[in-house]
């Protein structure tokens, strides 16, 4: 069965029509790829060429690495899970959740009850088949006291997991959650054969593991037994931990490497202007954030909030840190490629007037604010601050930047002091991204927001399957946080990855770079 | 003789126990640390639940002292414990990396050790001529640039530009010697031209001060030839001071390369040591540091023992 079908479905099914999949191709900033997003375009950049080897330089690689998908974190790690594994569902291109290990799934009318229907005759590297219990061990790895999964504090709202036959998965939830087939796509949830060695790198993938030097090299030999057409091209993949970006460039340069991960913004455009080299950009969820303790005075006043919000001159940060590669964002955390954005919540600008007399509402006199950075968010958050110092000064707002460490970063200053600077990677659904930063119980409610009306709110639409009714209630999210939330968020990332020009079909996925870290099963190569 | 056997004993001694005391220092130093070994683990994403099971798994509710001493006793049976973060043993993780580590030290070394020797010999033969003052200021300028800056510069020209060596030293497990060494050649150079300056300088000084001295004019009066002046009387003498300072670049080969590792992407010690400081692996940190702290300890023993041996004083004291 081909990927494509999925969005075909998709298509079928109304969740997404024609026209704004190509409104969203569009926004996406695509390079080269727009094409291969649509399904009936996607035959015309050719049929796949199979044959040939990649080396992919990729960031986050650690000597403690292991293949263990459950501790995944860096893109290194969901890189090489998904050259040897697969989820039950796929992040589309544009988006949208398309099968993969699971065929098809259903909802139950409250969306509590969930049959997921798992393809058949699919094979572990070892020769045993799919069945459903090695789907339900796999994710009770993520359940229960104890549980070491990155993915543990998802899978709390699953309430009972059960095979109904040797290949349908019911799962049972806490309450209805209409994204739950999103939730399958965590990578950590990639599946595993039942009481097998988390970290044995043995799965239903494209790609079996041949050599792991963690850190330094992945090394994977493709499966010729992979259930998907067309997909896992290539005849070997290397995946380079690289963690400096002038290495990684150079590489690339002189054909150490065919794909790169990460490029620098600051050299993007020399980069894009060498010959045989392709520049892919992503946009994404990825955003950051400047995160006010709405229980914390001077903070807890929403004055002193919009005050300060609206002090920030984005396109200025945006242009300056991140060389125009990202949108700016609106203080709320929906990206412009979720089906579920806002359009409609005016875009907020530097306005030192405004910010001036909301200040002065607030009862603030020009005493210094302390705002924490550090170089730990993401590079050149220390430069934000200070661009952001300037902003503000011209409101009359005295911003203080004080450099904390980089290292403990997270757990001395995130979420403990009342104004610092945050990241966020994206999630794949604005109901993960709202559930796990804005609910009042939110283990990282970095903000310490509580609002009761916003969390039922939360729940009311996280269990709606009426689409138009889904888009209203999270819209009017978007605007409680936009408007009283602690957060402003000026600005969201792109992903910019780079390849040379024989790399073919090199998928931007929203959400993720290196088409959502599925790049060695999707590119091929010209020869 | 049986003094040289003391003395030498002597030295181990002090040896071990400055190893020990190193063991200590690191310790605490990883206590001191900001952030908790836990959440560290496991970053951003650590939920309580996680943080919980992995303190409770590490045993961190015990004492410093007695982890420490757990710890402590294991390596005196040659058992350095598991990785706190991998799980994997450490001896497996380490090997590999103190391999590639010494195969880097050891080519660089081949180059530039004979090659400072040498340039600082002729420096002090000809001194004050052209090839001095040449050498000085190119071996100077070598010394002065920070040496990821001379790896840029060599990637630059020898892999962007004229593509003879790769950029990044990439080594497959299937690699013979000379691809090896044909992986390694950039970050080899890079590290020879950031340790001979200091070394040629110092055997330069050496030998310059011990070719003032009257003995040696009075084999030039009794016309002993220039070679046998330098080679016999003049580079004995000087071999203390040479020792010591090849031995301090050697140290600095194995310990202190992490910028050029980091900047070839060369899997070797520094860059497991800076994991391992980041994840809060506090095993392999000490691991790490002591395997540091034996080469350290035991190259500049060796340079003791090799300045004793060479100095009849030193080798019959009193």
């Amino acid at each position: 069965m081909n990927a494509y079908s999925g969005y075909d479905r998709m298509l079928r099914q109304g969740g997404l029509d024609r026209r704004s999949f190509g409104k969203l191709a569009a926004m996406l900033g695509a390079s080269a790829s727009v094409g291969a997003m649509l399904p009936g375009a996607a035959r015309a950049q050719g049929e796949p060429k199979k044959g040939g080897s990649v080396a992919i330089g990729a960031t986050g690689g650690a000597t403690t690495d292991s293949l263990n998908p459950l501790l995944a974190t860096a893109s290194i790690h969901q890189l090489t899970s998904f050259m040897w594994g697969n989820c039950l569902v796929e992040y589309g291109t544009d988006g949208s959740a398309v099968p993969e290990l699971a065929e098809s799934w259903e909802p139950s009318p409250d969306a509590k009850t969930w049959r997921f229907n798992l393809r058949k005759g699919v094979t572990f590297h070892d020769g045993k088949e799919l069945d459903a219990e090695d789907v339900i061990w796999t994710l009770n790895q993520s359940r229960g006291e104890g549980s070491q999964s990155g993915a543990a504090g998802i899978m709390t709202q699953v309430k009972d997991l059960r095979a109904d036959g040797s290949h349908v998965v019911v799962v049972e939830l806490e309450e209805g959650n209409a994204d739950l087939p999103y939730l399958m796509t965590d990578y950590h949830l990639v599946i595993m054969q039942k009481d097998s060695d988390p970290a044995s790198g043995i799965g239903t993938g494209g790609y079996r593991i041949t050599e792991f030097d963690p850190g330094v090299r992945i090394f994977g030999e493709r499966n010729e037994n992979y259930f998907k057409t067309g997909r896992a091209n290539l005849d070997s993949v290397e995946i380079v931990g690289i963690a400096d970006p002038a290495a990684r460039t150079a590489a690339l340069q002189t054909g150490q490497i065919q794909i790169m991960e990460r490029v620098d913004p600051k050299t993007v455009d020399l980069l894009g202007k060498m010959p045989g080299v392709t520049i892919h950009r992503a946009a994404g969820g990825g955003h950051y954030s400047m995160v006010m303790r709405c229980d914390t005075a001077p903070f807890d006043n929403n004055d002193f909030r919009l005050g300060l919000k609206y002090a920030a001159d984005r396109e200025d940060i945006l242009a300056k840190i991140l060389r125009g590669l990202g949108r700016v964002g609106n203080d709320q955390p929906i990206p412009v490629t979720d089906p579920f954005f806002a359009a409609d919540l005016p875009q907020r600008t530097y306005d030192p007037d405004k910010a001036r007399f909301h200040m002065k509402k607030a009862g603030y006199g020009g005493e210094k604010i302390p705002f924490s950075t550090s170089d730990a968010p993401f590079a050149g958050a220390v430069d934000a601050a200070v661009l952001y110092q300037q902003h503000a000064a011209a409101a009359g707002i005295n911003i203080d930047v004080i450099r904390e460490p980089a290292d403990g970063y997270w757990n001395d200053v995130w979420m403990k002091k009342p104004f610092c600077f945050t990241f966020w990677g994206g999630r794949p659904t604005a109901d993960m991204m709202m559930s796990i930063a804005y609910h009042s119980k939110a283990a990282w409610n970095e903000s310490y927001w509580f609002r009761p009306d916003f969390d039922k709110l939360l729940v009311q639409a996280r269990a709606e399957l009426d689409r138009p009714k889904r888009a209203q209630m999270y819209a009017e999210l978007q605007r409680m946080i936009n408007e009283e939330g602690g957060e402003l968020i000026p600005m969201f990332n792109d992903f910019v990855d780079a390849s040379t020009a024989e790399v073919q079909n090199f998928e931007l996925t929203p959400q993720l770079g290196l088409c959502g870290m599925r790049a060695p099963e999707r590119v091929w190569l010209d020869a | 003789m049986p003094d040289l056997a003391r003395l030498i004993g002597k030295r181990l001694l002090l040896g071990l126990l400055t190893l020990f005391a190193v063991s200590v220092l690191v310790f605490i130093g990883t206590e001191l640390l900001p952030g908790d070994l836990a959440e560290v683990i496991l970053g951003q994403t650590a939920t309580p639940e996680a943080v919980a099971a992995i303190r409770a798994k590490l045993n961190l509710g015990d004492p410093a002292v007695l982890r420490y001493w757990r710890w402590f006793s294991g390596v005196l049976v040659g058992d350095f414990g598991n990785s706190l973060a991998s799980g994997r043993p450490i001896v497996t993780v380490l090997l590999p990396r103190l391999q590639a580590t010494l195969f880097l030290a050891a080519t660089a070394a081949v180059i530039a050790v004979p090659l400072a020797i040498a340039l600082g010999l002729l420096s002090a033969l000809w001194r004050d001529r052209t090839f001095d003052k040449t050498t000085s200021a190119a071996t100077l300028a070598a010394i002065s640039m920070p040496e990821f800056f001379i790896g840029y510069l060599l990637v630059y020209v020898f892999a962007v530009q004229l593509g003879w060596f790769p950029a990044i030293s990439r080594i497959s497990p299937s690699a013979g010697f000379g691809q090896k060494l044909w992986a390694i050649a950039l970050p080899a150079l890079t590290l020879t031209l950031v340790t001979t300056g200091h070394m040629m300088r110092m055997t330069r000084a050496a030998v310059v001060q011990v070719l003032s001295a009257p003995y040696i004019e009075m084999a030039e009066l009794k016309g002993t030839p220039r070679r046998a002046i330098i080679f016999r009387h003049a580079l004995p003498n000087a071999i203390g001071p040479i020792a010591n300072v090849v031995v301090l670049n050697l140290a600095f080969l194995v310990v202190g390369v992490i910028l050029v590792e980091v900047v070839f992407v060369y899997p070797g010690m520094g860059q497991l040591m800076v994991d391992a400081v980041s994840k809060r692996d506090i095993p392999l940190i000490q691991a790490c540091a002591i395997v540091f702290a034996i080469t350290y300890v035991g190259l500049n023993m060796l340079a003791d023992i090799v300045s004793i041996l060479a100095n009849p004083r030193l080798r019959h004291p009193r």
